[in-house]
């Protein structure tokens, strides 16, 4: 049986003096031996407090050698990890951690006011976890007083790992929930496509709470290697970015395309020693060949890789850059040929292949898939197709175009989810958050791709009274319901939306007046 | 000595004027308080707070740190100036 803290576990015991995370900000860092044993250490406090397998165990807390060790100890415990992000609204957290019933949460102390105000019901009393110094942060366990435990089995490699709750259409998060085998899928397939050394320091760049984490924390954990923690406010800084990257000596880099360019555009880069950089890894939004260029120019050196895939999937396709960019291409490189492991197709509704060379909605069926959504059977069901030899296929909602080699380009979204700084949004979820406006009416909300931002997302709306509400105080409205990345950037007001022959709101229309 | 560095006030107006134009087009400058919360009630993501301090750092040629880019320094416009008029006074 192998599951991701065995497979930690046996890099402790082969590189105990290794570095295993790195925290150049705060300057603390574990080796592997100290990780073994203070993630060993929480455990003994989660399991003492009443965590038992298969139960969920939240993450509500920055990034810091003590959140990696508090990963570990999740997992240790035989629970599956549950991380949030912690700057989004308290609400919308508690909503995470009521519906995937979490036995406990793992929060930095400075969090718990914020949590237990939100998450009901909650039981208020607190474990202490110690070892602030090395940890880097200050946390402690709030337990939840009236989990019911789902499962007793022992853990297996079918067993929850963590669950990762993304946008969902009804207006509420939905956990996408993975098993060790389908993280281990993945890990294994970075394995052999990168070739990971012990000397290796691979960035962690995106938030726990994002899909891109699970190559950042366990890629290195699997190799002996090191993860180097860059906190989320240093991680948008490109002047401090910049010089971050080059003296902690990473050799692994992994984030959205957005950073890329902030780092090309803004972080002086001409000025730092990136020799030791080999691999440059980019996932979560389309990336536009002008900034790619301006990055692969600054650092001409590392090979790329365009990794493409939902949440649902982790990576399925890949796509390596070539060396030289020819001259004369201005299209994005495609999502590319599925990883080993994995299978992808491009179908029609009913399951059948398309034609190479014409469009259709990218399946993926493969050991690096989902089991399912949290607690959604009905919508777990919809997401898959079953082919005639029970072949489970996810449906990815993106449409796509192969060639004959198989390699893939993405063309669009089937629905209406779009990726902004490479989260992932349902504009329904933004319309929900609207429409509990007391003054508000009816919602739309589109999003059309900008040159500037990626994605330009505007909201339709009409008012009771009938007047616009001011643009501050509908922005103000919506931080305190949604995460930043999800507020809409303008705000048109009408008397009435326009309508489809169905009655429906027609969005096409909405779309050409954006 | 005679000093031409702008006072508090009109570091104030210039960050205003900035904002209202960048990020809040159409907007009543007057909804635009000296107390409005920029960050902390959504008018500034991430990536406009990285445009708006290298917007200071160019216009008064100030330097942020890290630590700076956030709402403790940067959630209003009194915030802002009150940071910039202390920059240049350092």
């Amino acid at each position: 049986m192998r599951t991701l803290s065995s497979v930690f576990a046996e890099s402790a015991r082969r590189f105990p003096n290794n570095t295993a995370v790195a925290d150049p900000t705060r300057g603390s860092r574990l080796s592997y031996r100290e990780l073994d044993s203070i993630s060993d250490h929480i455990r003994d406090a989660l399991v003492g407090g009443g965590v038992r397998q298969g139960d969920r165990v939240g993450l509500y807390a920055a990034k810091s050698c003590g959140s990696v060790a508090s990963v570990l100890a999740i997992l240790k415990a035989g629970a599956a990890y549950v991380p949030v992000d912690y700057a989004a609204p308290a609400e919308r957290n508690a909503f995470i951690f009521n519906d995937c019933d979490v036995a406990a949460v793992m929060v930095d102390r400075n969090l718990v006011g914020k949590l237990v105000d939100a998450f009901e019901p909650p039981n208020t009393v607190t474990t202490e976890v110690g070892h602030a110094a090395d940890l880097g942060v200050d946390l402690v366990i709030v337990w939840n007083a009236v989990t019911r435990h789902v499962e007793r089995s022992t853990v297996g490699d079918d067993s929850l790992s963590y669950i990762l709750y993304t946008s969902g259409s009804t207006g509420k998060p939905k956990g996408v929930m993975h098993t060790h085998s389908s993280a281990l899928s993945f890990v294994d397939w970075c394995s052999r496509t990168f070739d990971p050394l012990e000397t290796d320091r691979f960035s962690s760049h995106a938030s726990f709470h994002f899909d891109l984490s699970i190559l950042d924390l366990y890629v290195p954990l699997k190799h002996g290697a090191a993860i180097v923690l860059i906190g989320e406010d240093v991680g948008k800084n490109p002047s401090v970015l910049a010089p971050l990257i080059a003296e902690s000596g990473i050799t692994m880099w992994y984030s959205t395309p957005s950073i890329l360019r902030l780092l090309s555009e803004a972080g002086k880069l001409e000025q730092h020693d990136y020799s030791g950089l080999r691999v440059v890894n980019f996932a979560g939004e389309v990336f536009p060949l002008k900034h790619l260029r301006a990055i692969k120019s600054a650092w001409p050196d590392p090979r790329y890789f365009n990794l493409y895939g939902p949440t649902e999937t982790n990576v399925c396709t890949y796509f390596e850059v070539p060396v030289e960019i020819a001259e004369d291409r201005t299209e994005p490189y495609p999502i590319g040929f599925a990883c080993s492991g994995d299978r992808v197709v491009a179908a029609n509704d009913d399951g059948t292949k398309v034609p190479v060379g014409e469009p259709g909605e990218l399946f993926v069926s493969g050991g690096s898939v989902m089991s399912g959504y949290w607690n959604l059977a009905d919508r777990t069901a919809s997401a898959f197709y079953i082919d005639e030899n029970g072949v489970k296929w996810y449906r990815t909602g993106d449409i796509v175009v192969g060639d004959t080699d198989g390699c893939y380009a993405f063309v669009g979204r089937r629905d209406r989810m779009v990726k902004r700084r490479g989260y992932r949004i349902e504009l329904g979820e933004i319309e929900a958050a609207l429409y509990r406006h007391e003054n508000v009416s009816e919602v739309a909300v589109v999003a059309l791709p900008d040159e500037e931002n990626g994605v330009r997302i505007t909201a339709f709306l009409c008012t009771n009274d009938g007047k616009a509400i001011g643009l501050i105080a509908m922005k103000r409205y919506c931080s305190g319901m949604l995460p930043l990345y999800m507020i809409p950037d303008s705000f048109n007001y009408s008397e009435y939306l326009p309508k489809t022959s169905t009655d429906k709101i027609d969005y096409q229309t909405l779309l050409q007046s954006a | 000595m005679p000093t031409d560095r702008p006072a508090t006030a009109e570091i104030s107006s210039i960050v205003k004027d900035f904002i209202l134009d960048r990020f809040l087009p159409g907007e009543d400058p007057a909804n635009l308080t000296d107390e409005t919360p920029l960050i902390t009630g959504g008018v500034l993501d991430s990536i406009s707070t990285v445009t708006l301090v290298a917007f200071l750092e160019q216009r008064f040629g100030v330097q942020f740190q890290a630590h700076e880019m956030s709402a403790d320094y940067l959630d209003s416009t009194s915030a802002i100036a009150a940071t910039v008029t202390d920059k240049l006074g350092s």
